[in-house]
């Protein structure tokens, strides 16, 4: 006889997994705004000030951290829209898998094209 | 079996719970904060997209940012208030974000209290010192500007 309750995980499929997606992309945005706004703000200090640490944007490490960046904005944006769609439009939840593909759709086809670019610039040189 | 009372739903939500109290004594605020994440949310797509396509795809991309780059984006009204409106819209949107976060997961009234006076103080700091860097940028500060304001 089990001595605990068995687990109380939520399976919810892909719209649970959204949602999580969606509350740990958002909170990671927030923290980096709260620091891209410290760093812009360094151009009321001196521009040296502001080009040194803008320089820090440009290495390869933090260049690849970017991409992590962009990869949860551009998720967040569209599952957010989607989001829009579910709540406000009276066929979105009828069209619940169809909203989700087009999500993912989205995604690839702006990160794609963002990573070959962005890649090349940070090491480019 | 352990009692799950109310699992993480504040004290004002228990409240409304318990009783049947009267609604019209309580404000819409949840409402509008629900409405404003997705007009919010809109608007920052737009914005926020149109920002990274601006300073990370069209020409050198990250390689080309510096105060120059800002200098020359912010002699146009229009960036200046894109970047006013972004980052208004994406702090409150972010704020409030993080307010709903708090609200699920801290389950100490004190402990919320402390998490929302820390974020709501952080968000002010970062709005009032975001918008004074816009209206007060000074593209001067660097001696070699090109700016024709500058000579």
């Amino acid at each position: 006889m089990p001595s605990k309750p068995a687990g109380t995980l939520y399976r919810g499929r892909e719209g649970m997994w959204s949602w999580v997606a969606h509350r740990i992309t958002g909170v990671g945005i927030f923290f980096f705004l709260l620091v891209h706004v410290l760093d812009t703000a360094l151009v009321r200090v001196s521009p040296e000030a502001y080009n040194e640490v803008i320089g820090t944007y440009k290495n390869p490490i933090v260049g690849l951290l970017e991409v992590g960046l962009v990869a949860a904005i551009l998720f967040h944006a569209f599952n957010g829209v989607r989001l829009i769609l579910v709540d406000f439009w009276a066929k979105g939840p009828r069209y619940q898998r169809q909203l989700m593909i087009g999500v993912g759709v989205l995604w690839v086809v702006l990160f794609v094209p963002f990573v070959i670019r962005h890649l090349s610039h940070v090491f480019g040189g | 079996m352990s009692d799950i009372a109310a699992p993480r739903s504040s004290s004002s939500a228990r409240k409304l719970k318990g009783g049947g109290r009267n609604r019209s004594g309580q404000t819409n605020f949840e409402l509008y904060s629900w409405l404003f994440m997705r007009l919010s949310g809109l608007a920052l797509v737009i914005l926020v997209l149109g920002h990274l396509f601006v300073n990370l795809m069209l020409g050198g991309g990250i390689t080309a940012l510096d105060f120059g780059f800002v200098a020359g984006k912010w002699a146009n009204p229009l960036w200046q208030v894109w970047d006013l409106l972004m980052l208004w819209l994406a702090m409150l949107h972010g704020t409030n974000g993080l307010r709903t976060i708090v609200n699920d997961y801290a389950e100490k009234d004190q402990t919320r209290f402390w998490l929302k006076a820390l974020l709501i103080t952080a968000a002010i700091v970062i709005v009032v010192l975001g918008t004074l860097v816009i209206f007060t940028f000074d593209p001067c500060l660097d001696p070699n500007s090109t700016l024709s304001v500058c000579k």
